[in-house]
């Protein structure tokens, strides 16, 4: 009895991981194949990640990305850091609150109240309001990761710096953050791929001219699929792999999310 | 004038008291050690000379200068923490440079300055280790040359051995004497052990609930305590209450229940019917077979209940024919003995007036 509910529960598992990953690999199997239809396996080509390569609005479009990627992880981090040591600093319940409820908004009503917010203000939507948002929804997860890692700190080494004559600051500089710098970096990486992804804040808040990488695929999707999508979602997957990979590298309890606030 | 003063200090957690009202003058130069159970405060009394809590009410003085003010960094004193607080991200060196960097030292200086401090601490050779490849011990002292390295005016200790082996914990205790007395820096160590804070310290302050109950010289502590509670937990003590019988010259006769009229000689000038104890040292009773007829101030029969063989000496508990428990104890010196009596021998105890010590409850 007991062996075959732990067979049943494999085969369970095997078909979730099935149903989440086949899709996937579709994707990357069909980016490879020699044909304009994404239907039965003709041969193997690099020509549409030529097509790729050639292609103006795709470049554009990533070059957003990655500009905008790169804003919103370095800006993100650094006020994450700020929040999560807050939170570690000041044990109210306010301040977890404060940050973590953006995260679990629904992220189409971060994008339409940020929509509202930057007409409320006159803002001109391109590529700095998109900026802009996607450090707002950053914030938080960088937040969460940096809070972790300070929890694992010894709380005397902090005290044992400014026995030292550090000030809180030099306290903080010399002793608290190369500690949680593997949280930190870890937080970065993950905001720079959650900003890669982004669709939905990022089609509210981009305005007429303004095309991200996700933006740009949508559009063609719309045509149809093509081949040329196929290869360009491949390497968006193979990005945010590696940096997913990275900063569990540095920053285990992520993996972990039951244990991570020990 | 005393180095460090501690003016009716009182740090309060909610409803509770952690430190009530505390009076202590510490000089230059002393060894002085808190002394106390788990949970009396000893701590939060250290924390607040650091700098890292803030006294409820009272005054820190350092040098007639009062600390209120002043945040731990600007403090000149360091503390060596429970759990060593070594940086872990840092070096041997890298841990004891930082408060020469913070100090802003000239660079070129601070080489030769780490190398002194752990030479004085018996490390040279382990600057470039990191502290997860050290032993306990070895964390230890570069926590304390961290400490002394800028050469404070004062350090205060947190239980520093607390976590060591006892063969550890010896050596270390007679390198810290040693220390001391070359740094000439004042220590304030923290300990639960009174066989520590008795073989380390110039002056204890003995600690019970917040309160400081006695300050004052090992031997004096050991063989004077002011209170009930100060006997008690500094070494072994039998302690006698009852009713003042009768005073005659400087020697008070206090019936005891269940032992009978003990006699002790005291200075107080205490009316007769008040309540009053005895403290009595297990080391200052004789105990044999049979004492002999010569005269005594205290002397009660009675059968040995039990005893705890501690290898150097022997303790009896002894059940006197009134029915009172006394702890005796014999140093087993005598070549060929291992003990002396078994459980059940008769046995007669023997004390002069001046053996115990005279405390008004
Ligand atoms: N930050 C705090 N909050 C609440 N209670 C505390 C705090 N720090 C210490 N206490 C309490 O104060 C008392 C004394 O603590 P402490 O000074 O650490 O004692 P000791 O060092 O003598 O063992 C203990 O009962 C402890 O629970
Ligand atoms: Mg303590």
């Amino acid at each position: 009895m007991r062996k075959r509910r732990i067979t049943l529960a494999k085969v369970a598992a095997a078909f979730g991981y099935a149903f989440l990953y086949l899709p996937l690999v579709i994707v990357v199997v069909y980016s490879f194949n020699d044909s304009r239809l994404n239907a039965e396996w003709v041969g193997f080509t690099l020509n549409w990640y030529r097509t790729l390569f050639a292609d103006d609005d795709m470049l554009v479009a990533a070059r957003n990305s990655l500009v905008i990627g790169l804003c919103a992880s370095a800006v993100s981090t650094v006020l994450g850091t700020m929040a999560g040591f807050a939170m570690h600093r000041w044990k109210t319940r306010v301040l977890p609150i404060l940050v973590l409820t953006p995260i679990a908004i629904p992220e189409i009503l971060v994008g339409v109240s940020l929509l509202i917010f930057f007409v409320l203000l006159n803002f001109t939507l391109g590529l700095v309001s998109v900026a802009i948002a996607h450090i707002a929804f950053c914030i938080g997860f960088v937040a969460i990761v940096v809070r972790a890692r300070m929890a694992g700190m010894d709380e005397s080494l902090t005290e044992a710096a400014r026995d030292c004559g550090a000030t809180p600051w030099q306290a903080f500089r010399y002793v608290t953050l190369p500690l949680i710098m593997p949280g930190v970096i870890a937080g970065a990486l993950m905001a720079f791929t959650l900003s890669i992804d982004d669709f939905v804040i990022t089609f509210f808040t981009a305005g007429a001219g303004t095309v991200t990488l996700p933006l740009q695929i949508y559009s063609m999707i719309k045509i149809a699929v093509t081949p040329e999508v196929n290869a360009v979602s491949t390497l968006l997957m193979l990005l945010t792999l590696l940096l997913i990979v990275i900063a569990s590298r540095l920053s285990p309890s992520l993996l972990r999310s039951q244990e991570s606030t020990p | 004038m005393p180095l460090l003063e501690l003016r009716q200090v009182t740090r309060r957690f909610g409803d509770f008291t952690a430190v009530d009202h505390v009076d202590l003058a510490i000089d230059a130069g002393e060894f002085f050690t808190l002394l106390g159970p788990s949970g009396c405060g000893k701590t939060t009394l250290l924390r607040m000379i650091a700098g890292f809590e803030q006294p409820d009410e009272g005054q820190v003085l350092l040098d007639g200068v009062d600390l209120a003010d002043s945040p731990p960094e600007a403090r000149p004193v360091r503390t060596v923490f429970q759990s060593y607080a070594l940086f872990p991200h840092m070096s041997v060196e890298g841990n004891v440079a930082f408060p020469l960097q913070m100090a802003k030292t000239p660079a070129r200086e601070i080489p030769k300055r780490v190398a002194e401090a752990l030479e004085d601490v018996r490390l040279t050779g382990f600057g470039r280790r990191y502290p997860h490849e050290l032993s306990g011990g070895q964390r230890q002292r570069v926590a304390i040359a961290r400490a002394l390295v800028t050469h404070p005016t004062m350090l205060l200790l947190d239980e520093p051995l607390a976590a060591l082996d006892a063969k550890l914990r010896e050596e270390m205790q007679i390198e810290l004497i040693n220390l001391q007395k070359q740094a000439g820096i004042t220590f304030v160590y923290v300990t639960h052990d009174q066989t520590e804070a008795l073989a380390l310290s110039h002056r204890i302050a003995v600690m019970n609930r917040g309160n400081v109950e006695q300050v004052d010289e090992p031997s004096k502590v050991y063989r004077f305590p002011k209170s009930r509670f100060v006997a008690d937990f500094i070494g072994q003590c039998n302690l006698f209450s009852g009713t003042v019988a009768a005073r005659d010259g400087g020697i008070v006769s206090i019936a005891v229940d269940a032992l009978g009229t003990v006699r002790v000689a005291t200075p107080s000038t205490i009316a007769p019917g008040t309540r009053a104890s005895i403290a009595l040292r297990p080391e200052q009773i004789r105990i044999g077979a049979s004492q002999g007829d010569t005269a005594s101030d205290n002397r009660f029969r009675g059968t040995v209940s039990d005893l705890l063989y501690m290898g150097d000496v022997t303790v009896y508990r002894v059940r006197t024919d009134g029915g009172a428990e006394v702890e005796a104890l014999l140093a087993n010196s005598q070549t060929g003995r291992a003990k002396f009596f078994e459980p059940g021998d008769a046995v007669e105890m023997d004390w002069p007036a001046a053996a115990g010590h005279f405390i008004e409850d």
